[in-house]
Formats: structure tokens, sequence, C-alpha cells
């Protein structure tokens, strides 16, 4: 609250300032937006249509703008801007900025044009100023990044006041505008950067399943993040009250998510796979407070789908009055002589079950609409469909503490639990204190009753931890929509990085009814698709129509089991309704101590992540580099993200594609450190079962520690496979797994609060320490955290590793090689962290926040960590608290070899841990480990919804007589459900390997299966 | 045309059977006690009298059977909500054969038949509260889960929320829907304990009118074309305090009606009854 108050004393200073320059402003910005218009003739037209018509770009650009603004505004407080000056200003960046900017940034201009023309006076005010600040905005950041965490935290707070002026329009913008930072990272050096970009800028084309069945298609810069593709499809649709709705894509599991808005769209797809669709993500509880026609008539397609998939079940009555109000709404009134009424109606798909009884009531109905419009016939049709029980209700199925099949399902209200088609309980928002998740496991702390004296804990099981993480994403955006007058702040989100703190990034329901309230447009015209609908599904056109999609279940994306079944012979009965457990606070309290540690941490950590954010560009820009050579893996199921970390990271430059992917590797070799060392002990372990071969050819393995970079390098790759069961694979990947298994998050907080309190927690922890779970492991690995740096780590490995390892050495990830193991484990262990993140977004963004917390605070990083992988970009993803302690993860993220080298040194410390594992497993490993110069290691951890994948690269130099010999040693541990398909991971993992050293030969594949070891039952 | 949910309360109909003579002796009861059937009868009557003269329902009335003690009991053997008629199965295995008739009125009057062919399910219609945005379903000895299964897939418009019946027959024997939105609930521990859980389970608000006695809970309520809201509660002789309460209801049309014989065989107001709302537009 505190912090919501200052931030609007300091808008309510802006908006004076901008006020004061409110008509020169608007000058200034109608002669950019004709200066830009001119430049792009396409969006000329729009100047008038974009004021009104592309809504949801001009957010964007205002927020951007007042980001802008506010730099200058702050310094400029003292000294309030002329208008001239800014109007000079803004000059100079339209000229300039269409020839640098990428796409992106053109994107940005067009949408500060249009918005500001949109805007209110301050706004545009601000969106002048921001637009001239620009530039210094980006010094600002550089400097921010290299200077202390103060300066950040100026710095910080300005742009917190830009984002808390647009409250009412967006967080999201602010997460375009951390991307867009963050795509010009670089911007520091900003002109530089952009024209660096151009060539490298690679454009995807996204295929975008519409609601009305049909295609959009548009092309989107590879590395684009999830909004702008979002942005793209409203404004094609002309949508304005966008917020509800959201872009959906099938994980590797052909299990529908929700795309993040604020992380790139690669790290989150499968490989290659840019198909999406557009639904409903929020469905508004009363659809007639809805704004325009036109985001009715899109709920209305949304919700036609759900019922005739059924998917939103209703009874025979309610399907013919649905039915009949869909008529009315797509071909108006029924013509008395209308031939075949019958067969015209049966190509349409009201029902699952859809009879002749039905259609003839349908026709029956229709008749008595006559002069009804189409949108009241929308309205009609919302107006039941919205008290239908299960409308909005999102299912995810679960079992309850008895092993008793259920459903979940997440609403405006809270979460409701069902056991076939009975509500047999019931968590209303204001109920739950927290909601977390650890591993599969999903648990709900519930305020004590009247009577009670004491929180309950309520627990529940899900299939595997990708489902108990999206079910508490879908949680917490859930609560936030409908229960926060405002997102939680993003400063906490930003700067927090407890574990992976998801959070919702965009507008609540109460912004987005503000800003509906704004709208000022003539009602668009659009047209009802229906007969295109019909024509279509006619041709067997593949496009899905939504009739035909409300038969093909998986469409819709909720999988279809999830829905009730209404037969539910099916389905297991539980008793009563014990779908609760209570469990003594011992589990909650852990994670809360986890949370007050990060607390205390994130005062020191929050500067330096904030100093970090603010750098922001370093991390977006990597990833994409990364992810083009990493994405190679066709193989959806897999994504092996490497973090490689060289422990010579200059020598190994030469080797290493794999090493340069680091920008990435250094946030999850944060996470990993911890993790390492239990991976350390599963790859002596492993070793044991003689499933790992550590050797490959080169003789690196005892190799020369000392690194003749030039001469031929000879590298064998291995990989090492590890499926294991979905259980299991928590333990091995333990380091992915604790931050993304385990995440925490208070709705009913202030959104501070929450942001603390989501922290997650991994896998690893439980594998590792069953018992302690996640708090004890998140202690545990700050000390650990040492980032992959490879050569400093293997001295200090021995201290940590010991406790680390023994509890890890359950893990079964034990299959890292000898040489790699001691680096490599540790790696591995921050990959393992970031699992859940490293999927798409872990790696960059959360990585940098956590290296910088570890140079401070390596200790208590752990419980930090984890909170602050979760921040910087990706909110989305939990990231593992643990990494969080390695900060300095986040410098090479920038790119920089020269920083990543700084960072290894930093993470040494963990790598001491590690190295002691090492020692263990490999004897040659240990020469290397110590000869430092020899050996790079990087270790990532991606974690899919599906899976997680960790890959731990081990690079060795060594020197022979004048050869020096690169040996890389890859291994990667996939944890997954049952449902892995062996075979394929296996051979992505080798055709990764391929791709990504294509100069080098694959001369060791082993593969180690594990299944899961019975896992503790938390 | 009225939509989803529209019209709580609106009957046109009832349905209610006659008193077999074996009532007295072999309906079943959880307290020993001595019944007049004539007595029975003649509450009865007057019951039957206040649906069709004095609230202008049409009133089905089906023979009894002597063959089944119960069978006054009507609302046990059927949960009509709209235009679908769910038939039960009775927890009690001697009382099974009631839906039959219940089944052959409910057709005649077109409406739409569910049936349970489940044998392991169990469901009275007493343990039934429809509230006019749900239904609460009382696992009780008489109903179990699948019967409260079966029952939400008969009626897939609306959320079913089961509410464990510690103690009493039927849900409906402490509890009930005084008007829309308000749910009458007597005052006894487990009724209160009852109320809070479908208080947490639903998403909807539900004012509560607490009644000293529990029995007295169990009223009638309707909303009737010009006769409003519409509530058959016990006597004065039964639960003077109980009445009290009610007539706190100003915008009710209060009716009385005894049922000090019925009582005695755990039947309230609503078990001797269903009531069905035939709409001009269903054919």
């Amino acid at each position: 609250m505190t912090t919501e108050a200052s931030s609007e004393t300091e808008v309510k200073e802006n908006a004076e300032e901008s006020a004061a320059q409110p008509d020169q402003s608007e000058k200034a910005t109608r002669e950019t937006q004709e200066v830009l218009n001119t430049e792009e003739e396409d969006k000329e037209k729009g100047k008038v249509k974009e004021k009104e018509g592309k809504g949801i770009s001009r957010y964007l650009p205002t927020w951007l703008k007042k980001q802008k603004s506010l730099s200058q505004t702050s310094p400029t407080k003292e000294t309030p801007p002329t208008e001239e000056p800014t109007s000079k200003v803004t000059e100079e960046e339209e000229v300039s900025a269409p020839e640098v900017n990428g796409h992106a940034e053109e994107a940005e201009e067009k949408e500060e044009v249009k918005s500001e023309p949109v805007k209110e006076k301050e706004v545009e005010s601000n969106s002048n100023g921001s637009a001239d600040t620009e530039p210094a905005k980006e010094e600002k950041l550089e400097e921010s990044v290299q200077t202390t965490p103060e300066e950040n935290k100026e710095t910080t707070k300005e742009e917190d006041v830009a984002e808390e002026e647009k409250k009412g329009q967006e967080q999201e913008t602010q997460a375009e505008a951390e991307v867009q930072e963050g795509d010009g990272q670089t911007s520091i050096f900003q002109s530089p950067f952009r024209l660096v970009r151009k060539p490298k800028m690679k454009v995807v084309v996204c295929h975008v399943t519409l609601l009305d069945g049909t295609d959009f298609s548009c092309e989107v810069e590879k590395r684009a993040n999830g909004q702008y593709l979002f942005f793209k499809v409203c404004e094609h649709l002309n949508l304005l009250e966008k917020d509800y709705f959201g872009l959906t894509y099938k994980d590797t599991h052909d299990e529908k998510c929700w795309l993040d808005p604020m992380k790139e769209i690669k790290r989150q797809i499968r490989s290659n796979n840019w198909q999406f669709s557009f639904n409903v993500k929020f469905y508004p509880p009363d659809p007639s407070l809805l704004t325009e026609d036109i985001t009715r008539y899109l709920l209305c397609l949304q919700l036609r789908d759900d019922v005739a998939s059924g998917r939103l079940p209703c009874s025979f009555v309610t399907h013919a009055l649905l039915g009949s109000y869909t008529l009315q709404a797509e071909f108006g009134d029924q013509e008395p002589d209308q031939p075949r009424p019958l067969d015209f109606i049966s190509q349409q798909t009201f029902a699952p079950n859809q009879s002749k009884e039905m259609e003839e009531k349908i026709l029956e109905l229709h008749k008595s609409h006559k002069g009804m419009t189409p949108a009241q016939a929308d309205i009609q049709f919302l107006e039941n469909a919205k008290k239908l029980s299960m409308y909005g209700v999102d299912l995810h199925r679960a079992k309850d503490s008895e092993g008793v099949d259920i459903m979940l399902g997440v609403c405006a209200n809270g979460l409701l639990v069902y056991k076939d088609r009975l509500r047999i309980n019931r968590f209303a928002w204001p109920k739950i204190l927290k909601i977390s998740y650890k591993r599969n496991n999903f648990y709900i702390k519930i305020r004590p009753g009247e009577t009670e004296q004491f929180e309950s804990t309520v627990g529940f099981k899900l299939q595997n931890h990708r489902s108990a993480k999206r079910l508490w994403k879908v949680c917490v955006e859930n609560h936030s929509f409908f229960r926060l007058n405002a997102p939680e702040p993003p400063t906490k989100a930003r700067f927090l990085t407890l574990g992976s703190k998801f959070r919702y990034s965009g507008r609540t329901q109460a912004q987005t009814r503000m800003a509906s309230s704004l709208i000022d447009r003539p009602a668009p015209n659009f047209e009802r698709t229906s007969s295109k609908r019909i024509s279509r599904s006619l041709d067997g056109a593949p496009v899905i129509s939504i009739t035909e999609a409300g038969r093909d279940m998986t469409e819709n994306g909720h999988d279809p089991n999830l829905e009730l079944q209404s037969d539910s012979k099916s389905q297991m009965r539980v008793h009563g309704d014990n779908i609760y457990v209570r469990h003594s606070n011992l589990m909650l309290e852990d994670h809360d101590k986890t949370q007050e540690e990060v607390l205390k941490h994130q005062a020191s950590i929050s500067q330096l992540k904030r100093s970090f954010m603010e750098a922001p560009p370093p991390s977006p820009p990597q990833p994409s580099q990364w992810e083009k050579r990493l994405t190679s893996s066709p193989a959806s199921t897999i994504r092996v993200q490497q973090q490689q970390v060289v422990s010579v990271p200059q020598m190994e430059t030469a080797s290493a594609d794999n090493v340069i992917s680091d920008t990435k590797e250094p946030a999850k070799t944060t996470e990993v450190e911890i993790e390492e060392t239990v991976v350390i002990q599963e790859v002596s372990k492993a070793t044991k079962a003689g499933n790992v071969t550590v050797t490959s050819n080169s003789p690196a393995g005892p190799p020369a520690e000392q690194e003749s970079s030039e001469q031929k390098v000879r590298s064998d790759e291995e990989v090492v496979v590890v499926e294991e069961a979905n259980q299991t694979r928590q333990e091995s990947v333990s380091s992915e797994s604790e931050s993304e298994e385990e995440a925490e998050y208070h709705p009913n907080v202030t959104t501070s609060i929450s942001n603390t309190q989501i922290p997650e927690e991994k896998e690893e922890e439980d594998k590792l320490e069953g018992e302690e779970e996640g708090e004890e492991m998140e202690p545990e690995v700050p000390a650990a955290p040492a980032p992959s740096l490879p050569a400093e780590i293997s001295q200090p490995a021995e201290e940590t590793p010991q406790e680390e390892e023994e509890p890890r050495k359950e893990t079964e990830e034990g299959m890292k090689d000898e040489v790699e193991e001691k680096q490599g484990d540790p790696e591995t262990e921050e990959s393992t962290d970031d699992p859940m993140l490293t999927p798409d977004e872990t790696p960059k963004s959360f990585v940098p926040p956590e290296v910088e917390e570890e140079e401070q605070e390596e200790p208590k990083v752990n419980g930090e960590a984890s909170a602050v992988d979760a921040e910087p970009r990706p909110h989305g993803i939990c990231c593992s608290e643990l990494p969080v302690v390695k900060t300095e993860m986040v410098t090479i993220s920038d790119t920089f070899a020269a920083q990543k080298t700084e960072i290894a040194t930093k993470e040494v410390p963990i790598v001491h841990t590690e190295t002691k594992t090492i020692t263990y497993e490999a004897a040659q490993l240990d020469g290397n480990g110590e000869g430092e110069p020899g050996v790079l290691m990087t270790a990532q951890t991606i974690t899919s919804e599906s899976l997680c994948t960790t890959t731990t690269t081990h690079i060795t130099k060594t020197l022979k007589g004048g050869l020096s010999e690169t040996r890389i040693e890859k291994r990667i541990v996939i944890t997954g459900d049952c449902d892995i398909d062996h075979d394929q991971a296996l051979a992505q993992a080798i055709k990764e390997a391929k791709e990504q050293h294509p100069d080098m030969s694959v001369t060791r594949v082993v593969v180690h299966k594990e299944t899961e070891l019975a896992e503790e039952e938390d | 045309m009225a939509g989803l949910m529209a019209g709580f309360g609106h009957y046109t109909h009832a349905i209610v059977r006659g008193i077999p003579a074996s009532l007295a002796k072999e309906a079943l009861r959880t307290n020993q006690a001595e019944v007049d059937l004539d007595k029975a009868r003649t509450e009865h009557d007057a019951y039957v009298q206040v649906l069709r003269t004095r609230l202008g329902l049409e009133v089905v009335e089906l023979p009894a059977d002597e063959s089944l003690p119960d069978c006054v009991f009507v609302e046990d053997a059927a949960v009509v909500c709209g235009d679908t008629a769910l038939i039960t199965r009775p927890g009690a295995e001697s009382r099974r054969r009631e839906t039959e008739a219940m089944k052959e009125a409910l057709t005649d009057l077109n409406m739409n038949i569910v049936e349970i062919a489940d044998e392991n399910a169990t469901l009275d219609g007493g343990d039934v509260l429809f509230t006019g945005r749900e239904f609460f379903v009382g696992l009780s000895k008489r109903t179990n889960q699948r019967g409260a299964e079966i029952l939400a897939d008969a009626f897939k418009d609306y959320a079913v929320s089961t509410v464990p019946v510690l103690e009493g027959l039927h849900l409906k024997s402490f509890c009930s829907m005084g008007g829309p939105g308000l749910i009458v609930i007597g005052s006894s521990d487990p009724a209160q304990k009852a109320l809070k859980i479908m208080q947490q389970m639903s998403d909807h608000r539900y004012d509560k009118l607490t009644v000293p006695d529990d029995l007295a809970a169990n009223c009638i309520y309707m909303n009737l074309p010009n006769k409003g809201h519409v509530l058959l509660h016990c006597t004065t002789d039964e639960f003077p305090e109980s009445v009290k309460v009610f007539e706190k209801l100003k915008d009710h049309m209060l009716i009385p009606v005894s049922n000090l014989e019925k009582v005695k065989l755990d039947g309230a107001l609503t078990c001797c009854s269903v009531l069905i709302n035939k709409k001009k537009h269903n054919n």
C-alpha cells in the first residue's frame, strides 16, 4: 500500500508537469506523428483510425513514453523541461528511429503515435516527454547497470512512478517496455545496437486461430515477446477490451498453455510450432458490463465453442436457448418460408450431442427472437451463459490427499473442488491466504474460520509439476485479475526475485473496466462470420471453425479429460468431502521461512535487481541467439537449453557455441549451483552404474588443464539422457525442480506481499531433502550457488557440496560425467532450478538478477534467489529460488565475455561445493577441475511445460604436445512424466549436439533411464 | 422464454398423493410415535386444499398405494426443475416403487424425464435443496454421492454441491427456501453447520432466516401471480417461537399449515408435494 501511495504522489507530480505543457506537447506529438506517418505510409491512414482503433497499441506507446518521460521528469523536476526542447528531441528521434530500430521499434513508434492522440493530455504530455527522453533513459540504464545499486534504485523509482501512472493503463505495457528495452538492452548503445540488430533479426510467421475459426497469420520477430503477437492479433480484430483475452499454445504434452505476454514467444512454445489460438482468458462475470459489442461478440464465439464442445455443460433447454440466440445473432430473423431449416441448422454445432430434437427446439426458439439485433442476441446469449455453473471455470485434474480423482476449478470467485460433477468444496479468494506449489503438489493455505485457531493448508496432487505450476499460475492470474484493483506493483515483481514469482502482468478487471469506460470510438463494424464458418466446414478446410472446434476437444485447449464427466462412471468416488488435508503448519512455515529470508535479502537484492532490470536489455537479446542454436531440437518435448559455464570462458569460446550461449547460462548457473551439488552425487551414482560415460575421446578427461585454444579441437559430446518418471526427475533435476516446482502466492496480501510469497520450490529439494522440502533446500542452495563458473568452482565446491550432496545423491541425475562432474554438476543444478523457467523464460531474465545477488549475498541467496529469478522478465515463470544467489549470472547474460569470466570467478565458491562431488565421481575430472583452464562448463536447464530438461555441458580442453583437444560432454537430464518418449529425446539430443557442434563428432552416447524412485509423498 | 434460472418459486402444478392406511403402522420413522391416521388425512386434505384452492395450483392427486406406506411423501420420488424431472431412487428400499406413479404423472405433464439407472445410487428428493441458482444435496442416510452425481448430471446448468447431513433424516429436515436468496434454517448445531457449508460452497450470497426449531425450518415458498411471495409454514400450535420469526417476513403471504401428524413420520411440509412450473412455451 505504501508503495502505491508514494507512487501516486509521484505520479501526480508528473501529471502536473505534463499538464503544464499539454498543448505544446500535443503539438509535438502530432508533428512526430506526421513525420512517422509519412515515413510509414501504411500506417498513415491510421492517424485517425489509429487513435480509435488500435487501442492496444496506444497503451503500449504511452507506457513507453511515460517511462521515458519519467526518466526525464525526475531529473527535470528541478528544471522543468520546456516544450521546445522536447519537440526537438522528438523530431530527432523520429528521424533516427525509423532507420535505427528494428521492427519492434517501428512498431513502438507507431503505437506511440496512435496512443498519443487518443490519450488525455497528461498522457500525451508524458508521451512526448518520453519520446524525447528515450535516449536519456537508455543512457541511464546503462549507467545503472554499471553503477551501484543505489543509483539503480533511483532509476527504478522513476520507472515505478511511470508505471504507476499508467496503472490504469497497463502493466503489460511495462512488460513490453521491458522487453523492448531488453531487446534493446544494447540500447545502452542504442544506435549501434539497432544497427547491429537488423541483420540478425529473424522473422517468424505466427499462425493464430481466431475465435471464429479463421486463421490469422502475421510475421513476428523471432525474439518477440508474447505481448507483441497478442497485440497484433487484437489489432487485427479491432479489439480494445483485450484484457479478457489471451493466446494459447500447445506445449510438448499437447496441453494448452497461456502464452506469457512478458516472455519471448520462442521460449515458450515448443520448437518451431508457431501455432496459437486466441481465447478468452478471463470470463467476465457480467458481460453486460463490457463496453463494446465486438468484445461481447468475441466472448460469444468463445462460449459457443465452450458449449458445443461440452466444456461448458448445460441442459438440453439451455443448449437450445443458446443455440437459438446464436442463430438470431448470425442469421437474423427466421424467415417463415426458410427452406430446409433443419439441414441448415445441422451444419452448425450447438451441443456435444446434438439431436434432431434439439435442432427443432432451436428453430422453434429462434422464431421467438424475431426483431432482435445481433448485438441483442449476443447479450441474451451471454446473460444465459453467464449463469451456468461452469461459466468461466478453468478445470484442472488433480487428486486429493487420499488419492481420489478430483477436479480443481479456478474462476473469478476462487477455487472450486469437484468430484465428478459435484462441487465438494470451494475456497473463495478471500479465504485463501497463500497459494503455492511444490513439485506436483499444489497447496492453498486457508484463513482460519471463526472457530479455528490455526490456518490450515489444503494440498492437492497434480499429475506432475508442470500441471501444478500451470494451476498455480492460473490461480495467480485469476486472483489478480478479479480481486485486485491493480496488479501487484511492478516494482516488487520486478525486483523481488524470490524464486519464480510469476505474477499477472496485465490489467485487472477493475483497470480494464476503467480503461473501457474511456473508449471513445464509434462502435466498430465487424462481420459475423457464421457464413464463413459454414463454408469452411463444408470445404473441410483445416482451419478450425468454431463449430468444428467445439467437437474437437483439444482445440479449445482445455483438456477434454478435464471436463467434468457427467457420467462419472469412470471416475472414482471419493468419500465425502475429503479433499482437504490439513497439514500442520510445517509445510507452510517452511515456505514462510524461505520467504522471510528472501524478504530480508530482498532489499539488497532488489537494489541489485533494479540496477539489473534497468540494464534489462542484456538478457533478452542473449536468449534469442542462444535459442536459435539450441532450438534445433525438433522434438518439442525436450527443449534443451544449454547453459554452459565456461571455466575458462575465453579459451573455450572457440569450441563453444555452447559456451556462447552462456548469456542465459549465467542465470541458470546460479540456480544450478545448489542443484548441482545434487547432480554431482547423482552423477557419481550414475557412473557407478556405468551409465555415465565420462571419458570421451579426447584425452581431455584427465586433460590438460591448460587450454591451447587454437589447436585442433576435438570435441566429444556425450549425451546422456536420463529420463525419470515425473517424480524422479524432479530429484535428478533438482535444481530445476526447485525453482520451478515451488511457488507461493498470497492472494490476500497486497501485491507486494504476494510477490514475496510466491516462491517456487524446486524439485530438487524434494529429492535431496525430501523432508526438508523447500525451505531447507533453498538455504543450502545459496551456499552452493556458485554458478557455473568452472574454474573457480572446483575449489570452493568442497565446502558446501558435502551437505548438499548427500541429500542430492538421492537424485538420479548423477548422469554427469567426470570432467563435467565437478563443474558441471553445479551447473546442472542450476539448470535444474531453472527448469521450470528455463524452458523459455528462465534463462535470460532470471539469471541476471540472481547473479547480482550472489555477489552481494551468497549465503542468503538461496531464499532470495528464488524470488529474484522470477521477477526479471518473466513474471510468469517461477524461477528457482536458489539461483537467485548467483547474481553474477546476470552479468553473464549480457553477453560480454568479460563479464562472464568475472561471473565465473564469483561463482567459483559455489563451484567448490560441486567440486567435491566431482571428486567423488571421477578422478579424471578432479584434475581438470583444479586445472581450471581446461574446463568449460555450462549447465542449462530448460523446462518446458511438460518436461524439465537439464543440459550440462562440460568442455575440457587438453593440451597434448602441440595439440589441444576439446572434449564436450553434455549431460542431459530429462525429467518428465511417464509419457516421455525416450527415443525421441535421445534422437533430439543427438541431433542438437550435432547441430551445435558441426565440427565435432559424437563419440559416445550413453542413455540412462531411471524410473522414479518412490517419491516421498508430501 | 424466461431465461435460465428465472422465476424462482413460480409454480403452476403440484403433485400430491393420498395417504394409505398402512401409513400409521408401516411408514418409516425415526422416532417411535403413534400416528393418528385420520388426523393425518385431515391435515393432508387441508394441505392439498391450500395448494388447490387458496393458491390456485393445478393439483394432480395420485391415489394412495397400500403397499407403499410412505407414498404420501412424494417429494422424495422426484426432483423437478424447469422442464426436467429426475425420477429418484429412494434410499429406503421399501419406497423405491413410489417413483412409478410419479414418473407416470410427470410424463403426463410432458416433463423431460430422467431416471436413475445406477443401482448404487440413492437419492431422496428431501435431500435436495434448490435455491434458484444451484442445488445442495444432502449426503444422508437416504442419499449418497452417486445419487448426487446423477442429479448434477441431470441439471447441468446448475452447480450441485454436497452437504453432509449429520442429524435428521434429510437435508430439508432443517432447512428450506423462504424466498429468493433466503434460506430458512434451524438453530441446531448440525443445521447451522450445514448452512455454513452451503454458504462456503456457494458463489452466491444467501440471506438466512434462523428459526428456533429445526422442523419449522421446512416451509414452502412460492412466487405466484397476483399473490407474490407466498410461504407455507408451521402453525403456532407446533412451533410458536418459530412462527414468530416467520411473521417478521412482511412481504410474504404467510399461510400456516398444520403438520402435526406427518411430522411424526419425519414428514415435513415440502415432503408432501412436488411443485412444477409448466411454462406456456413448454408445449
